[in-house]
């Protein structure tokens, strides 16, 4: 039986921060990585796990992973597809793109008129820049169905507008970002 | 020198059929269990030992860079936005160490458009995060585009490996 208490909200408790700070680098490979985190804060093997899931039901933690290094595994192009959306459909495109398995974030930022005019972004990985392209295509199709079903129960019809890629060709820093202490 | 030669030097990794099971399913997630790699390893009909010896191996071989919670950052508090610069050419070695200089730019990726110079970053608070914005413009004399994100959708990116 656990003791521990959810605070309920996207706030961390004093000991739900010293979790982040402990395992934000990641957790131990052993049998069983949280016992030593209940080793490290002092709590049981039980209300680790008790928060740990907590922390996930809250959106605090998505999930417990695992990150490939993108480049040993071949993916070894990232594209940042950038498109020109109707404010008004915006969020249903970027939902249905960020369904897509090849799409790693998918974000509504500002325009900056004119020099630039892309207001959704969807970071795409492909082992070849055939298979990056090929992936804007496939994000195209899937926005141009989108607007079939749009335009068929709508009277003005929405057009699909400019779309661009800009491929990685050079990581010039990579370091994670970290809860301070 | 192509200037895509960094990335296409980096190794690939020689993976067997259970490495590659291993990181598929470790990429989806882990149960919140006590012995969490038991259950890994029943699915791979592997044994526990075998799926860590495994997995520390894909670690200390940098096939696999963390593992452990995936936070939020957001929910972690603090702020980020992505900017970009459009550097000339000429100059792109000198920008790219001003920008690099900065504790709080997290990545920086040169990629192919007149904006050229695209990179994160991350403080404590949206003004400290401004303000970065604002010394990097004055250390390389270019204006930044800033790009803080307005919506963020769910995705569920996984590389087969």
């Amino acid at each position: 039986m656990s003791n521990y208490t959810s605070p309920h909200n996207l706030q961390l408790s004093s000991l739900e921060r010293q979790f982040v700070l402990l395992t934000q680098s990641g957790l131990p490979i052993v049998a069983q990585p949280y016992q030593y985190v209940a080793e490290q804060l002092q709590i049981t093997e039980a209300d680790v796990l008790a928060m740990t899931t907590d922390l996930k039901e809250r959106g605090i933690i998505r999930r417990i992973a695992a990150v490939p290094n993108h480049y040993k595994l071949g993916y070894r192009y990232n594209g940042m597809t950038v498109w020109d959306v109707e404010d008004e459909y915006v969020s249903e495109f970027g939902q249905a793109v960020g369904r897509l398995p090849f799409v790693s974030h998918c974000y509504l930022r500002p325009r900056h008129l004119p020099q630039w005019n892309y207001n959704l972004f969807a970071m795409v990985h492909g082992k070849t820049t055939q298979e990056v392209q090929q992936y804007r295509t496939q994000i195209k199709d899937l926005l141009i169905n989108v607007l079939q079903v749009r335009n068929d129960d709508s009277d003005h019809g929405v057009k699909l507008m400019t779309n661009d890629i800009l491929t990685s060709t050079e990581i010039l820093k990579k370091t994670g970002l970290r809860l301070k202490r | 020198m192509d200037k895509s030669s960094r990335h296409a030097h980096t190794e690939l990794a020689e993976l067997s059929l259970l490495d590659k099971r291993l990181i598929n399913l470790l990429q989806r997630g882990l149960p919140i269990t006590e012995r969490p790699f038991l259950e890994i390893a029943e699915q791979l009909n592997s044994s526990e030992d075998e799926v860590l010896e495994r997995l520390n191996h894909l670690m200390s071989s940098k096939v696999l860079t963390r593992f452990g919670p995936m936070f939020d950052a957001v929910c972690l508090g603090g702020a980020f936005t992505l900017a970009a610069l459009a550097v000339p050419e000429d100059r792109f070695e000198e920008v790219t160490q001003h920008v690099n200089s900065f504790d709080e730019v997290a990545h920086n990726y040169r990629r192919t458009h007149d904006f050229n110079m695209w990179f994160v970053v991350g403080a404590e608070s949206e003004a400290e995060v401004n303000q970065v914005i604002s010394d990097i413009e004055d250390k390389t004399s270019l204006p930044v585009l800033n790009t803080p994100k307005l919506e963020e959708f769910y995705v569920q990116l996984y590389l087969p490996a």
